[in-house]
């Protein structure tokens, strides 16, 4: 059967793609491999993809022997607290900038942006001496407010221009048909708006989630997340190649499939509503 | 009750100033169109009437209360934007229901009240539906209906007709002239466009550049516009401007006559010119006249003119209906002309 | 939609954030500079005293500050370099018909959603080994020395690992600008007789500029500050091979619990991210301009 030029290509393209994408996949695939295999099999000179004993051994140790789920839930704590935080502190600062623009709008927008660009050393001594004057050292509560700081000009930014695509004609006739400015921004902004401020949400929490300066940082054994817990597994002691794989699929998995669901709102929101 | 009533009112974004003082009074039942090429602060001054700007200084008075200052939820105005500006997350039965609920009527009355606007506008079978899944014409009357609910004192229209086509705009505007016949509600529209203002007004306001050039019926801006800017922007096809030689004693400059008012004649006549395009409408005929020294003139014709491409043509029109404008492009008393 | 109510109203709505991300910003940055003049060590408290530009002129003639300056430089640029490239690559062979491409895509994008710590570990010990990692199993099945990686090449095993996790980023960013682009162009293109090469020169690339400018400045922040990788793979080390400059202010002020030097650090690491900054904000905002 002959076949044509376009279909040629598109299984030459679909080959090369699958290969390219399959090498980069590869190590999340060997990690999620290995945390099923026994620590021999895990460091075999002749290493088998699929073909070793399943077990489920890798996964039941590291709950038993560690506070697993202190440090996840550690990281639920942190990374939708400060999210939800960062949200209700964005979100009036998005509404001004997107609906009551002034000459001074662009500025302080590109000021937030630039707060971003503080390296975090430039303020670590400082910080981390607060920290210890009001006991905020290895609490939730410190990393909350951290991650809400670090990550607010996202927040604002993402907010800005999702409310930027908001007819503002459609608020002025709430506003005709005898809303507040509260009333506005409930029973109508917020509604219209709504996919917009869940994307910021879960790439916020996203963020915070892998964040890995001030949790390394400012935690110890209590308010570590689960950043922190693993980097414990660097150390000597903890070099089990097959339980580490295992700690890391349960540390990457929910926010894997959190990722792959905002894929879309992840472009828009990182390049500060420039790519859409 | 709506009477409206600006004093000296004016606008200024930064340092533009976009509305030179203004001052109008609007009738209580009055339907008043405010007229004017794009960018000439239409939208601005009706955005300030409806409080969505502030007012730079001057007073703007509803119903004889001083409203400068109050906010636009407490005017007792609705407005009906270009862009419709329903709540897209909301059905047209919560749309129209949503300022009754911001003033907190009672749920049976509110559900009174959709159903009669529903009624009027023909919205029966749309009330569940979201406004997204409507044509054009259906989300105009949603907005309409959302605005009648509240019996509001005056209704502020921005352009409404503008995103609909032909001839759903021809349907509408007599929608728009039948319910204010119904409601007998003052209502000021706002349109660039000078049909709709001929046609649905009873008075007009012809902007340019943030004044108010003229204000009076469609027939008096017709027949006796107070200068050449009101006299051009009034009247479709446009008048005709010839420029002439300046004579002294006589301040006119140039003379305007409408194309329904130019003649072919077999006489001398007045101007004598070439036919050039020729734009056939059925009922009428538009001949385009190139005149020497003159320049294009416009000719409204019989649907049945017998002229062709390239003819030549002298052309008259009646002494009382050619205006002499002066050089500030004032109107001046009519005196006889007899060509250039 | 501006009145002088919602005019007032917005500053007030604009207040938390701009006060916050001041108190997060200025207050601590004073106290870092104020440090950075002090004698000041955490072992030592109480001893504090005023030593003018000592810990600057330390932290300056430090050995070890230019091995981490360079190797910062080094770090971004070698990642931005793979990113951007391999980015394009991608984003072009994405947006060709392919079979499957949601899966693909789902695959590319993976390594973005991986904590860097897990990254880190996992590239270093299952990958990276020397005795029982997957790249020496390889080397010795096809009979080479395997390489020691974070020995050998230790600054490049990092921007190795850092470029994947980044990679998915830029590849992600360009194919959505890529299938932004306006196929008609590219058909007038056609029609016009240009062949694939200059296609991507004059039509594809000047599109891409806007996306590829806000890869830059986006993975420049994030990769300015990499301190879990380097952390949890060599420390640093070996010697200052892998110490980048946020690493090393680490080491120094908590580890070696030199507030005053950390904190000259820390100012000099701020004056070289804003000359780096006010660069990126001139290309962006020229980019960003609708
Ligand atoms: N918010 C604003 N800021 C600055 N200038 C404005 C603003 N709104 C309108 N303008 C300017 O005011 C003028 C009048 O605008 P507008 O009232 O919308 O005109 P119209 O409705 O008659 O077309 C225009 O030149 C416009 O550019
Ligand atoms: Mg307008």
């Amino acid at each position: 059967m002959a076949m044509n030029n376009s279909n040629k290509s598109k299984i030459i393209y679909t080959a090369l793609a699958w290969g390219i994408s399959g090498m980069i996949f590869f190590p999340i695939l060997w990690t999620l491999l290995t945390s099923f295999k026994t620590e021999a099999e895990a460091i075999s000179a002749n290493p088998s993809l699929f073909m070793f004993d399943w077990t489920l051994e890798n996964y039941s140790d590291v709950l038993a022997r560690s506070p697993y789920f202190n440090h996840f839930w550690n990281s639920v704590v942190i990374s939708i607290g400060s999210s939800l935080l960062g949200l209700v502190i964005a979100i009036p600062a998005a509404w001004s900038m997107a609906f009551v623009q002034t000459k001074r709008t662009k500025h302080l927008l590109m000021w937030m942006l630039s707060t971003k660009m503080l390296p975090p050393v430039g303020v670590l001594i400082p910080i981390y001496l607060m920290f210890r004057d009001f006991s905020l050292l290895d609490t939730k509560l410190g990393l909350v407010i951290v991650m809400t700081l670090v990550n607010l000009p996202i927040m604002v930014w993402m907010l800005y221009t999702y409310f930027r695509e908001i007819p503002h004609e459609i608020l002025e006739a709430s506003r005709m048909d005898g809303c507040s400015i509260a009333e506005e921004i409930f029973h109508v902004l917020l509604p219209l708006a709504l996919p917009g401020i869940a994307s910021t949400l879960l790439l916020n929490v996203i963020l915070a989630w892998n964040e890995a300066f001030w949790t390394l940082i400012l935690t110890a054994a209590n308010a570590a997340p689960l950043t922190a817990f693993i980097a414990s597994y660097s150390s000597p002691e903890g070099l089990f190649y097959a339980k580490l794989s295992a700690a890391s699929v349960m540390a990457i998995v929910p926010i894997l499939i959190l990722g792959w669901f905002s894929q879309k709102q992840l472009v828009r929101g990182l390049s500060f509503g420039a790519v859409k | 009750m709506g009477s409206i009533t600006l004093k000296q009112v004016t606008k200024t974004f930064g340092d533009v100033n976009v509305i030179k003082p203004i001052d109008l009074q609007i009738h209580d039942g009055e339907f008043i169109v405010f007229v004017g090429p794009s960018g000439c602060g239409k939208s601005t001054l009706l955005r300030m009437i409806a409080g969505l700007e502030d007012t730079t200084s001057g007073n703007i008075d509803i119903d004889g209360q001083d409203a400068t200052n109050t906010p636009p939820a407490k005017r007792g105005l609705a407005m009906v934007f270009q862009s419709y500006a329903l709540y897209p997350h909301m059905s047209v039965r919560n749309n129209i229901a949503f300022p009754l609920k911001r003033a907190k009527m009672p749920p049976a009355e509110i559900e009174a009240k959709i159903a009669s606007a529903a009624k009027i506008l023909n919205l029966g079978d749309y009330l569940d539906r979201k406004p997204g899944q409507l044509s054009g014409g259906q989300r105009q009357r949603v907005a309409i209906g959302r605005a009648i609910v509240r019996q509001p004192s005056a209704f502020l229209f921005d352009e409404p007709l503008s995103n609909l086509d032909a001839s759903l705009r021809v349907n509408m505007r007599l929608e728009i002239s039948e319910l204010h016949k119904t409601l007998d509600t003052t209502m000021i529209y706002v349109t660039h466009d000078q049909v709709e203002a001929m046609t649905m007004a009873d008075r007009i306001a012809v902007f340019n550049a943030g004044v108010i050039e003229q204000v009076g019926t469609p027939l008096e801006l017709y027949q006796t516009p107070i200068n050449r800017f009101v006299a051009g922007f009034i009247g479709s096809p446009k008048m005709n401007f010839i420029e002439v030689e300046a004579v002294d004693g006589d301040p006119t400059s140039c003379v305007g006559v409408r194309p329904e008012h130019l003649k072919v004649t077999q006489d001398k006549g007045l101007w004598t010119g070439k036919v050039g395009v020729i734009e056939h409408l059925g009922s009428e005929t538009f001949l385009h006249i190139h005149v020497d020294g003159v320049g294009p003139l416009t000719l409204k014709a019989d649907g049945d003119c017998p002229l062709k491409y390239g003819d030549d043509v002298n052309l008259t029109a009646p002494q009382n209906k050619i205006m002499h404008f002066d050089a500030a492009g004032k109107t001046l008393p009519a005196t006889p002309f007899s060509g250039n | 939609m501006a009145t002088m109510q919602s005019r007032n109203l917005a500053r007030m709505m604009l207040f938390p954030s701009v006060v916050l991300l001041l108190a997060w910003m200025i207050v601590p940055l004073c106290m870092t500079l104020y440090f950075s003049f002090l004698d000041y060590n955490l072992l030592t408290p109480g001893s504090e005293e005023f030593i003018g530009f000592l810990n600057y002129e330390f932290f300056l003639t430090d050995p070890a500050f230019f091995a981490s300056f360079f190797n910062t430089l080094l770090l971004v640029g070698g990642v931005l370099l793979i990113t951007i490239c391999g980015g394009i690559g991608l984003a072009i062979l994405l947006d060709q018909a392919i079979w499957g491409r949601n899966y693909v895509r789902i695959m590319v994008l993976a390594p973005f959603f991986v904590m860097p710590t897990v990254s880190a570990l996992v590239w270093k010990n299952m990958l990276m080994n020397p005795v029982n990692g997957l790249f020496a199993h390889f080397a010795i099945w096809i009979g080479v020395e395997p390489v020691d990686f974070f020995a050998q090449v230790p600054l490049l095993s990092i921007i190795i690992i850092v470029s994947w996790q980044w990679l998915p980023f830029a590849a992600l960013i360009l194919l959505t600008s890529i299938q932004s682009l306006d196929r008609e162009q590219l058909e007038a293109a056609d029609l016009d007789g240009a062949g694939p090469f200059s296609k991507f020169i004059y039509i594809v690339m000047p599109h891409l500029s806007r996306a590829i400018t806000a890869v830059i400045l986006i993975e420049t922040i994030f990769l300015l500050s990499i301190f879990a990788e380097i952390l949890v793979t060599t420390s640093g080390g070996p010697g200052y091979a892998s110490t980048n400059l946020t690493y090393l202010i680490y080491t120094q002020s908590l580890l070696q619990f030199d507030v005053g030097g950390g904190s000259a650090g820390g100012i000099v690491a701020v004056i070289i991210a804003n000359i780096v900054a006010i660069f990126l904000m001139r290309l962006i905002g020229k980019n960003l301009e609708d």
